[in-house]
């Protein structure tokens, strides 16, 4: 099930709704590196906040689409890791050091916003 | 078969079970025609060995009764559930009154001291009969002691581990002392069970309370091993993960030199001296400042 | 004992069928929900394995409970793929590196109380986790039933 991916201004938010699969996971970055391209975005938001399992492959992945963004000129920031799934990836040893997060979409919208130094819907 | 019941030391009869059951029966008959006396003497020698003082004598008498009657029963009918209900019941009763281990085997053993005595009494004149009457009772005197016990023991280890966790709750507050900012002071030995409840609790009080900021105060652990030492780490790496930084403080040397050794990365951990500068240097990262003593809104709002 | 409940893994949401199933089990024990989402979160790193390198998969479920009465969700992750050569470097930590082959089974047995891998070379691979649960509120009485 493909990843709704929404603009608001010069940034995109995809919001994950079910559990994924690889193939989704797959999915998504393609979804995401086309849109990023198509609208020039300056950042995006991966909100995780239903996912109740990330396990070493999503973390990857999600990952994988920080630098590639990152190298397009787009700031990745990921939201909504849950209490437990963060207890469980650094369980895990999941390495997410070069990748922005917060707390939720709001947190991560105020963070976009400081950086890119320009007021978001949302933030602030 | 599922249970092993002790059997008879001396089988004395060469129909040695149909023997036992009819003792049994005679054993159980004396014990009904014996009930007043016996239950008097019983709840007299326990008020005499000073056992469940926590009780008046009238709730003792009404306990007395009620397990020589359930005893009488078990020896009549062989079923013991009537037994175990009653003995669970009789635990979460006295419990919370304080009655310790050794008064509630005190009891038994002195029931089965009792009604022993008023065996070796009936049958004095016949001391073979009284060897086969005693084969007959022990096996179910011991199981009904084991059941009274046992129940109670496995009773105030449940209270026990409940009260345990109560206090582990108790002594681990996530304190919110500040829009976005929560404090975490931990006091005592940390052990893997605690420092991991410990993490978890955090990380919940970040999402419920929106937190940006966590200062960790470690100034009241004394010691702490790698297990306890990675689960700080580990805490600190969570947070991140849930948008929020950590600063910890009361680092002391002797701690800090067990992390340098465990090859904990130092240079990972946000570490300020004491609480009242973690708290400034949380202030700052939240975008306070603090000019004499007054606090001004975080630039921009 | 339960019933086993088995789950073939054809493709990677069966994966996700199977973490969620067991993600069940262990709620109906009472796990707590961080307890549930490490099992969760290590069955998908393992039945993972089945979907990327084997053909033929199951992943098998089974409640269990020990001598003490401590009851705990066992997790069978077998598959008919290539096997592991060498399991000590499959099993290997290595946090930075990733190590382990990349087949993150020492990830895995971080998450779990019990762990064990069988394989070798052309033989396929079973992985068994366990994650009980805390100890028993109301200790099992030694009956004396008669």
């Amino acid at each position: 099930m493909a990843v709704p991916i929404l603009k608001q201004g010069p940034v995109l938010i995809a919001s994950i709704q079910t559990a994924l699969t690889d193939t989704d996971v797959l999915q998504l970055r393609e979804d995401v590196m086309a849109q990023v391209t198509r609208h020039r975005s300056r950042g995006i938001i991966v909100d995780v906040t239903s996912l109740d399992v990330m396990d070493s492959f999503v973390s990857r992945s999600l990952r994988g689409i920080a630098h590639m963004t990152r190298l397009r000129g787009a700031e990745t920031v990921i939201v909504g890791i849950q209490p437990e799934v963060a207890f469980a990836m650094v369980q895990l040893g999941m390495q997410f050091e070069d990748v922005q997060t917060a707390l939720d979409l709001e947190e991560g919208l105020a963070l976009l916003s400081t950086q890119l130094k320009e007021p978001l819907a949302g933030g602030g | 078969m599922a249970d092993s019941t002790p059997e008879p030391a001396h089988p004395a009869h060469p129909d040695g079970h149909g023997d036992a059951s009819a003792l049994l029966r005679e054993l159980v008959a004396h014990l009904r025609a014996n009930r007043t006396q016996l239950r008097e003497e019983w709840a007299r020698r326990i008020g005499e060995a000073a056992l469940l003082t926590a009780l008046s004598q009238e709730e003792i008498f009404s306990e007395a009764t009620s397990v020589y009657d359930n005893y009488v029963e078990v020896l009549e009918t062989g079923s013991v559930e009537a037994l175990q209900d009653y003995a669970r019941n009789l635990s979460e009763r006295i419990i919370p009154r304080g009655v310790e281990v050794d008064e509630v085997v005190g009891i038994v053993l002195l029931l089965r001291d009792v009604l022993a005595r008023s065996l070796f009494k009936k049958y004095q004149s016949d001391f073979e009969l009284l060897n086969r009457v005693l084969d007959a009772y022990e096996p179910a005197a011991n199981r009904i002691s084991n059941i009274v016990a046992g129940n109670f023991v496995g009773e105030r280890e449940r209270v026990i581990r409940q009260q345990q966790e109560a206090i582990r709750e108790l002594s681990t507050p996530v304190l919110q002392v500040r829009e976005r900012l929560l404090i975490l002071p931990i006091i005592g030995v940390l052990d893997g069970q605690r420092a991991r409840q410990l993490t978890e609790q955090l990380l919940r009080g970040i999402r419920d309370n929106r937190a940006k900021v966590v200062v960790i105060d470690i100034t009241g652990v004394p010691t702490i091993d790698s297990t306890v030492a990675n689960h700080l780490v580990q805490t600190v790496e969570a947070s991140r993960l849930m948008g929020a930084s950590v600063i910890i403080t009361g680092l002391s040397s002797d701690i800090a030199q067990t992390l340098v050794t465990l090859g904990v990365d130092l240079s990972k951990v946000n570490a300020v001296g004491d609480l009242q500068g973690g708290i400034e240097e949380a202030e700052r990262l939240l975008g306070y400042e603090v000019t004499q003593g007054d606090y001004l809104a975080p630039e921009g709002r | 004992m339960a019933d086993e409940e088995r789950i073939a893994i054809d493709s990677d949401a069966d994966v996700v069928t199977a973490r969620q199933r067991a993600r069940e089990l262990a709620a109906g024990l009472d796990l707590s929900s961080t307890d549930q989402t490490l099992l969760a979160t290590a069955i998908s790193e393992v039945a993972r394995n089945i979907t990327h390198y084997a053909t033929r998969g199951e992943v098998r479920l089974r409640v269990i409970q020990d001598r003490d009465g401590r009851m705990g969700v066992e997790v069978v992750a077998q598959d008919n793929g290539p096997g592991i050569e060498d399991l000590d470097l499959a099993m290997q930590d290595g946090y930075t590196t990733g190590g382990g082959l990349g087949l993150g089974l020492p990830g895995a047995r971080r998450l779990v109380d019990e762990f064990d891998v069988q394989s070798a070379a052309g033989e396929g691979t079973t992985v068994k986790l366990i994650k009980w649960a805390r100890a028993p509120i109301r200790p099992a009485l030694r009956s004396h039933r008669v």
